[in-house]
């Protein structure tokens, strides 16, 4: 029954993965631009002694942690007043309403908000009576984009967490003396905590492997743009530079292991 | 000296939505007392202990601990610990810090903290078990650490909502014991919910059984037992044997009856009914005998089995019989309202 599942996994997905990877060490012709099927370490490399994709790396990394922070930040009291305080009737409303930009296509959202960050748009014509104005097709731009395209991939773990802690404990806080804010450090953030967890996994991987999105809103270059870009011309390189994600989610769900965030999925 | 109760509860009123699930309690509970809240589930009991505890705020009605109104205070400025049905420990913290919680909350340095946490746990013969996390041990355990972590704050009243529900009976019938002995060692007042009336009759100073969000009978043990005064008390707390003569309806408890040999001679002053053994269950060391009255209604009633083995026993049914008791066991039903165990 699982076998067709698993072999499509495997053959498709872990395939062309593997496949990536060999190309990463395979050469180019300096003339034609046409692979050559030599083993070489020059892709790898390259793409460590040179500054720009240091620098991009650098900077796609930096985005994917300040998206994941500012998505914590704007999810963790949405996602607490949906699990402890909203009404059922709500709850449900909120999770729909969490939910519905995900059905939405996310080349459509990209637009909406380059619609949004543009010159005339709703963030500008807002400032413009305090006589202050927006660079919206920048980093910063970006960042709102990101933080606003993966926050339902914050909320819903967060608010399942969040769900799942017994109100009993709660009660027990309050019982020995607990005031809700000791309530909330002691009990329910160490508690939720895996949940963030599983949560930016989610930001950070997604804001890490982009491509789109930066090409919409900035010139600014992040990893996937740059892959995008020289896959053309050097394949191999844009191979082993693909790599640099790769390695930086596995260390980064490692971590995420290690914090217990695959309990709370 | 103060006189004032340690738990005043006057006019107590609850309710959820259309359901009123505490209706009009009063209650009053001594410094030191093992005070158990006894009855079925729905009956208003755990909602009258939360509301103790602060869980629940009350819709009508006081409750003062040791003379000073508590009712709308938040639970953390109420000088009572709770232990819950789910013990509630906190799953990411060791068994000690689990214990300290309510000390650490209150700022006590931390020398002291780590001393009194391995007394308390020392108390429930949890010794050694503080870098634990609850997760490692067992369920008569937990309880254990529930109980340490409740005691260590020295609560001028414990609250216990069906602590030992989750144990298996065995386990239960220790922890009886176990609770007991605690309570007199702290001499702090006991606030006790259960369902279970072996459990009440056992532990307990003072028995309110709870019925429809009201106390039905306060009393020791043996005066609720004995002298159930309703119908629905003496069903709950034991068998029911209710029985109607000359516009009398009173309860005899099983273990009260005894069987009359055929041919002997009623001592003076006892009541003797004819009847027929309807069915019988043996139980061991007991025989239970459901005889139909011949004057009409039907006693259950307990014969020891000294001699008899279970064939003869159960050889009994459909036989005619003699039952007497005395008088002084009748207890009289006050309210005619149909009572359903």
């Amino acid at each position: 029954m699982l076998a067709l599942p698993l072999a499509w996994l495997v053959i498709v997905y872990f395939g062309s993965l593997f496949v990536l990877l060999l190309s990463a060490f395979w050469d180019t012709d300096p003339f034609t631009a046409e692979i050559v099927h030599t083993f070489t370490l020059e892709n790898f490399q390259k793409i460590i002694e040179t500054q720009v994709y240091r620098d991009v790396a650098w900077r796609t990394i930096q985005m994917a942690v300040f998206v994941t922070i500012a998505d914590i930040v704007l999810a963790f009291p949405i996602a607490y007043y949906m699990a402890r305080v909203a009404s059922r009737r709500r709850r449900n409303l909120l999770v729909v309403a969490v939910l519905l930009p995900l059905w939405a296509n996310y080349l459509v959202k990209a637009y909406a908000w380059r619609t949004i960050l543009s010159e005339g748009g709703v963030i500008n014509c807002a400032l413009e009576p305090f006589g202050l104005s927006f660079d919206g097709y920048s980093t910063v731009g970006l960042w709102l984009v990101f933080t606003y395209l993966w926050l339902p991939f914050m909320i819903l773990p967060v608010y399942a967490g969040l769900e799942r802690i017994p109100a009993s404990l709660l009660e027990a806080s309050a019982d020995l003396g607990g005031r809700s804010f000791t309530t909330f450090r002691r009990v329910i953030l160490p508690l939720a905590f895996p949940a963030v967890v599983a949560g930016s996994i989610f930001t950070f991987s997604l804001t890490l492997g982009d491509y789109i999105a930066p090409g919409l809103i900035t010139s600014e270059q992040f990893i996937g743009t740059v892959i995008y870009n020289i896959r053309g011309q050097a394949l191999p390189t844009a191979a082993a530079y693909s790599m640099v994600p790769i390695v930086v989610v596995i260390a980064y769900l490692l971590v995420a292991r290690k914090l217990k965030a695959f309990e709370s999925l | 000296m103060s006189h004032a109760p340690d738990i005043r509860i006057r006019g107590l009123v609850k309710r959820f939505g259309d359901v009123t699930a505490v209706d009009d309690v009063d209650l009053e509970i001594e410094r030191g007392e093992f005070f158990t809240m006894l009855g079925p589930s729905g009956s208003g009991k755990t909602t009258t202990l939360r509301m103790i505890a602060g869980f629940e705020i009350p819709d009508e009605g006081s409750i003062e601990l040791a003379g000073r109104d508590v009712s709308r205070l938040p639970p953390y400025e109420r000088p009572v610990n709770t232990v819950f049905q789910d013990y509630a420990l906190f799953p990411h913290m060791t068994v000690a810090q689990n214990v300290e919680y309510g000390l650490m909350v209150k700022r006590v340095a931390k020398d002291e903290r780590r001393r009194r946490a391995a007394a308390s746990l020392e108390m429930v013969r949890l010794g050694g078990y503080g870098a634990r996390k609850p997760a490692q041990l067992s369920g008569g355990q937990r309880q254990r650490v529930a109980l340490a972590r409740a005691i260590v704050n020295e609560p001028q009243v414990l609250l216990l909502d069906e602590p030992l529900g989750a144990l298996d009976l065995k386990l239960r019938q220790e922890m009886q014991i176990e609770l007991k002995r605690i309570q007199q060692e702290v001499g702090i007042t006991f606030v006790y919910v259960t369902h279970d009336q072996e459990e009440a009759l056992t532990m307990s100073d003072r028995i309110a059984v709870f019925h429809r969000g009201r106390i039905e009978q306060i009393g020791p043990p043996a005066e609720v037992y004995e002298h159930p005064e309703s119908e629905f008390i003496a069903g709950f707390v034991g068998v029911s044997n209710v029985i109607e003569r000359e516009g009398r309806r009173y309860t005899v408890r099983p273990e009260k009856i005894h069987v009359l040999a055929d041919g002997a001679q009623a001592p003076d002053g006892v009541r003797v009914e004819a009847g027929t053994v309807r069915d019988v269950q043996y139980v061991g060391p007991v025989t239970r005998y459901h005889v139909t009255l011949d004057r009409g209604g039907e006693l259950q009633m307990l014969a020891q089995n000294l001699e008899e083995g279970s064939m003869e026993v159960l050889a009994s049914k459909g036989r005619r019989l003699r039952l007497q008791w005395r008088p002084e066991h009748e207890s009289v039903i006050v309210e005619t309202e149909e009572g359903n165990a």
